[in-house]
């Protein structure tokens, strides 16, 4: 059902980014381009990149990609062009930024403190001693008995 | 009629489970038996009468009975009938009561085969069981009744979503379900045994097959899911970073860490409350994954989730067990005292590093997951979270996971000595090196990721291999010790070789891709690296529900012809939507994925090729893994365990 509730969500985009007409001729600012494509979503669909959707804003978004490089723009520039229009959402990851920090810093920030209790926890059970095997109840040595017995 | 009978039988199942959730739980306190036993038979009829009530459903999808208001909207009569029986799950109420009949088939199960249970723990297990399968049962009835009736039927179906056309749904969904569900069997447990207050070796024996069982089940969801999405969805991505995918993802990892902690328990006595926190945990992620992808909370676009009071019931239902569950945990996790000593170095240590990476990768998919919604209540800030950030921040866990994995299985009980375990690896270590160092030097482009990730993989694979060849000794005889090796170190060696391999095929597919767009003219062949694509024809034709247009495409290799690809496009008119069905050259070493486009103003059509290299070895890496967790299932003890139920003792005796 995971994938079915993906798939639906991509109906909003029908078909696939299959344009040939906008790519650029030089193949070494086409790849830019196509990095620059994968980094920004499409506000259409929303769940795909520009380089995969095919809505019709995409394909304006990916000929301006190209406008923007053959002027001259950076790859940085181009995205802030995105992003002072339609806001930080129209990136795919978020730039570490303010706010987003924390967003990044979430996953190591537990690892050290996982890695703080763990350590803690084998220190405790390398210096524990062995306690003595617990005792048995009285119904569990009449079990045992039996099971001994056969 | 039958569809009356099957809506009375999951009435009847409601109430059934209600009973099995209050008596048995009464009986393990006051230790009545007779009250116990309830639970046994009540866990059986619940499943009956489930199965019972689900056949109904599909018997309205196979009738095409549009009387149904579930069966007109998402079906047809002209549908074949391998998607009528596989869209009886193909929309929210149905695969809520395929969710519900898992949950009572293992409640059934843990009936069935839970004989060598102490009658206390079993009766709690169960009772927590059916309360699981309350909140459902309520959850169906209440807000996604199959069952309701139009008063006026159409002559047709409006069709099932034409991208769910597909063997994929026949076996993807049931699947995953198995296996979030099946993380209900080790909730139960972990809940079952926080009220008994007592967690033994002998838990951890009893949990660990059915937390294998939920993560082979779970492994192979994923796993068929990203091969649908891989050849449906036309342009080849295997994995989305989606919050839906990353909801069945969540409880994976999970899975994987608490297989490996309920070992510590079993063979240990150590990590006790840690395992039954991940128990608690591993559902909890489960229930999330529901919460997510039916609230619609995160994908405001996606189709049928749209409901919110679902996502409010659904809320309600986590909040009451997740609540519940772990306020019992604060309660009782402190008289959980360990028993087993052992050094800073052991296996132990290591196993916990692996819990440690896993339940932290996991929490970085959980934030990154939830992350949008944070920012927008918190910080007012409308942002997204998509694929760079996961591969960034997630990777960097499985590959220290990768580094220490054939260490850390080479390491004994107690006390080891890293030194002592690399020295049968140092010559792999090497050569896994060297390999990596190989791949740098053959790539064209100056990426990492491909050379890391032969490395890790050749690292992986020959050091469990080696790791297994170590158990069998020294001298002669070697060979026949190796076979009779227990099942669970073979699996051990298979599942870890798989994960190896699995990282072989993501990283050469991510790092290797080559992507092509062009206009291509009628038998005017290109070339794309070895490879030559030749467009001959392209014909219009009609399937049993939709048009097809296809490409008649040649693809050659150093001038001679390997194959013949039909790329497809295709609309479907009931539904109004058009589908891409991509040609795919299998082969172990690469794909070559082709996709038809439009006709282009010139009389030529747009054609999308890809080079994608090593990606079947993520599936067959997965398929391994199931493969390995199989072999662990099937090892003498746990079948020990099973058949002890039969015989006169009550307990293995060993």
């Amino acid at each position: 059902m995971i994938r079915l509730a993906l798939i639906l969500m991509l109906l909003a985009c029908p078909l696939w980014a299959l344009d040939p007409s906008t790519a650029l001729d030089d193949p070494v600012l086409e790849a830019r381009a196509r990095t620059i494509d994968h980094a920004l979503r499409c506000v259409v669909c929303q769940s795909e990149s520009v380089a995969f959707s095919n809505a019709n804003w995409a394909e304006d978004a990916r000929r301006t990609v190209r406008e923007l490089i053959t002027e001259g723009a950076s790859d940085a520039e181009v995205l802030d062009f995105f992003v002072a229009r339609y806001g930080e959402f129209v990136l795919m990851s978020p730039r570490a930024s303010g706010s987003t920090w924390l967003l990044w810093a979430a996953g190591p920030a537990m690892l050290l403190l996982a890695l703080g209790v763990g350590y803690g926890y084998l220190r405790g059970r390398s210096h524990a001693k062995a306690p003595q095997e617990a005792a048995l109840s009285a119904e569990e040595e009449a079990r045992l008995r039996e099971i001994l017995k056969d | 009629m039958i569809t009356e009978f099957g809506h009375f039988a999951l009435i009847l199942a409601f109430l059934v489970a209600i009973v099995q959730m209050v008596v048995p739980l009464v009986g393990a306190h006051k230790r009545w038996p007779a009250w116990m036993a309830v639970a046994e038979p009540a866990a059986s009829a619940q499943f009956l009468l489930t199965a019972f009530s689900f056949a109904a459903l599909m018997y309205a999808f196979i009738t095409s009975d549009f009387s149904l208001r579930l069966v007109t909207l998402n079906s047809h009569s002209a549908k074949p009938m391998i998607y009528k029986i596989s869209g009886t799950w193909g929309n929210h109420e149905g695969s809520m009561l395929l969710w519900v009949l898992i949950v009572t088939l293992f409640g059934a199960m843990a009936a069935w085969f839970g004989g060598n249970l102490p009658p206390t723990l079993r009766a709690r297990v169960l009772a927590v069981q059916s309360a699981i399968g309350v909140a459902f049962f309520a959850f169906i009835l209440f807000t996604s009744n199959p069952f309701l009736r139009l008063a006026v039927p159409p002559f047709d179906g409006q069709d099932l979503n034409p991208l769910l056309q597909d063997p994929g749904l026949a076996f993807h969904p049931p699947f995953l379900y198995l296996g979030y569900v099946g993380l209900s069997m080790a909730f139960s447990f972990a809940v079952g045994a926080l009220i008994e207050g007592r967690v033994d070796a002998a838990w951890g024996r009893w949990v660990r097959p059915w937390t294998l069982a939920a993560w082979i089940f779970l492994t192979i969801g994923i796993a068929l899911g990203s091969w649908w999405a891989y050849y449906e969805l036309g342009w080849g991505g295997f994995w989305f970073w989606d919050p839906v995918e990353n909801a069945s993802f969540m409880p994976w990892l999970l899975a994987a860490a608490l297989l490996h902690s309920a070992i510590v328990v079993e063979k240990r006595e150590a990590l006790k409350s840690w395992t039954i926190l991940l128990a608690i945990l591993a559902f909890g992620f489960s229930l999330i994954g529901t919460f997510i992808v039916r609230s619609g909370l995160l994908t405001s676009v996606h189709a049928f989730a749209n409901d919110p009071e679902r996502g409010v019931f659904i809320l309600m239902i986590m909040g009451f067990f997740m609540g519940g569950a772990l306020i019992l945990f604060a309660l009782r996790a402190s008289t959980m005292e360990a028993k087993g000593v052992f050094g800073l170095v052991s296996r132990e240590s290591a196993l916990l590093a692996n819990n440690l990476l896993l339940a932290v990768a996991c929490f970085v998919v959980f934030v990154g997951t939830m992350w949008p919604l944070v920012a927008e209540m918190f910080f007012d800030r409308k942002l997204s979270v998509g694929p760079p950030f996961f591969n960034m921040a997630f990777s960097p866990f499985m590959l220290v996971l990768g580094l220490i994995l054939p260490i850390g299985s080479a390491m004994p009980w107690k006390r080891a000595r890293i030194m002592r375990a690399m020295r049968p690896l140092r010559y792999v270590f090497v050569l896994a090196l060297a390999i990596g160092g190989l791949a740098y030097a053959m790539q064209s482009g100056r990426t990492l990721l491909g050379p890391i990730g032969m490395f890790l993989a050749a690292w992986v694979v020959m050091g469990t291999i080696v790791d297994l060849a170590q158990r069998t000794g020294r001298g002669s005889g070697r060979l026949g010790r190796l076979m009779r090796l227990p099942r669970a170190d073979w699996g051990k060696m298979v599942a870890h070789a798989g994960l190896g391999i699995t990282m072989m095929g993501v990283s050469g597919l991510m790092a290797w891709q080559q992507e092509d767009i062009r206009v291509a003219q009628f038998g005017e062949p290109y070339s794309i690296g070895r490879y030559t694509i030749t467009l001959d024809d392209v014909v219009n034709s009609e399937g049993p529900n939709y048009l097809a247009t296809t490409g008649f495409i040649t693809l050659a290799q150093d001038g001679r012809e390997i194959a013949q690809l039909r790329p497809e496009k295709r609309i479907y008119p009931v539904a109004q939507m058009p589908t891409t069905e991509a040609a795919i050259d299998y082969d172990l070493a690469r794909d070559v994925y082709v996709v038809i486009g439009d006709r282009q103003n010139d009389g030529g059509w747009a054609v999308r090729t890809y080079i994608k290299p090593m990606t079947n070895w993520i599936w067959i890496g997965s398929g391994l893994m199931a493969l390995g967790g199989l072999l662990s299932l099937s090892d003498r003890r746990f079948r020990v365990a099973a058949g002890a139920r039969k015989g006169a003792v009550p307990v293995p005796a060993e």
